[in-house]
């Protein structure tokens, strides 16, 4: 299958790599998202442009993989998180998301529309991750496996069909846009 | 259709059906999700092992996100020029480096701004990879596969977010 040898081929993959950057950095910066006042104004509540994005690439992008998955053609990559884990990495992020205003994602964008803030910051997550590879196997053996999640997928831990979770979750986030869009925001 | 790649913004839905679509073709033509924070972690290593190759090789981490380039650092360079493109285009590209609302605030001081950005940037650096993903490896990418731990991610992320933001500028809802 051509997609396999794509997959498997290191040149291909760090052409595009390139090539979803660039969109990805494209549709950043249109939808306003490489801007500081606008990360600020999602987390103050007064702008909810960071919502409407991330809610709309997430009924598109869950329809288009799982009609995928269903034919064969990918796989999911899910892995199983911890309160350890993902609750407090979870917050410490989002303390640093307040903080710095920009996300590991938006900062390379906001750096390529002028933000020199931005390019701090990404030296500054660097050595943030830096930070925590030295500190990984002391708290690989203690606080990231503490209260492991019960199941990697909502529909196993609902115990439902895949097809009716998407179904169920497509109607509930259209829902949710269309109440934004009602209320005014 | 110039004139389109020349508009200052897009409908936010526009933009989020777009990355949506992005991630198909990552799932399909690379057999992995859209994620950033990884990206950090490998350049870390890099600077690392470039320091002292002996203490980074032996480091686990590193082993488990070995530093090279690959499709993910490439990512981070693409959005840099994606996004410098989209500015350029639609004649928005201004040089700043304090944002206005962190200005009005706090002063036009960029020592102060850039300290700020690169204290807020250790502590996503260390969250980031501490949960395991970001806004968009979690947010997005690990949501519309309906993972159990990226929803409470995300929602960790902006809970602690809010919080930190209100503490800064002030709660706007109270």
């Amino acid at each position: 299958m051509t997609c396999e040898r794509i997959r498997s081929n290191s040149w291909a993959q760090i052409v595009l790599g390139l090539t979803s950057g660039l969109v990805f950095g494209f549709l950043l910066q249109k939808g306003g998202l490489t801007d500081y006042g606008v990360i600020i104004g999602q987390l103050l509540l007064v702008d909810f442009t960071v919502m409407k994005v991330m809610l709309s690439a997430i009924v598109v992008g869950m329809i288009g993989i799982f009609l995928m998955k269903s034919a064969g053609a990918v796989r999911l990559h899910t892995r199983a998180g911890s309160v350890g884990s993902t609750v407090l990495g979870g917050l410490i992020f989002g303390a640093g998301f307040a903080i710095l205003g920009y996300c590991p994602g938006t900062a390379p964008a906001a750096f390529g529309s002028g933000a020199l803030d931005a390019l701090i910051g990404m030296i500054g997550i660097t050595i943030g991750a830096g930070i925590f590879a030295r500190l990984y196997p002391t708290l690989d053996r203690s606080v990231l496996k503490w209260g492991s999640f019960p199941a990697e997928t909502i529909p196993e831990l609902i115990g439902l069909r895949p097809s009716i979770v998407v179904s169920g979750m497509t109607i509930l986030i259209i829902g949710l846009l269309y109440l934004l869009a009602v209320l005014g925001f | 259709m110039i004139e389109w790649f020349m508009m200052a913004s897009w409908s936010p839905y526009v933009v989020g059906a777009g990355i949506g679509v992005l991630i198909w073709t990552a799932f399909l033509l690379s057999d992995r999700p859209l994620g950033c924070s990884t990206a950090y972690a490998k350049s870390a290593g890099m600077v690392e092992s470039a320091i002292s190759p002996k203490d980074a090789e032996r480091m686990p981490y590193y082993r488990k996100f070995p530093p090279k380039v690959d499709w993910q650092r490439m990512l981070i360079v693409g959005a840099m020029i994606g996004a410098y493109l989209s500015a350029y285009l639609s004649g928005t590209f201004t040089i700043l480096i304090v944002p206005p609302i962190f200005g009005d605030v706090f002063g036009m001081d960029p020592t102060l701004r850039l300290t700020v950005a690169f204290v807020g940037g250790i502590l996503m650096g260390i969250g980031a990879r501490w949960a395991g993903g970001c806004t968009s490896g979690h947010g997005i990418s690990g949501t519309l596969q309906l993972s159990v731990g990226s929803w409470i991610a995300v929602i960790c992320f902006f809970a602690a977010g809010i919080v930190v933001a209100g503490l800064i500028y002030g709660f706007s809802f109270i």
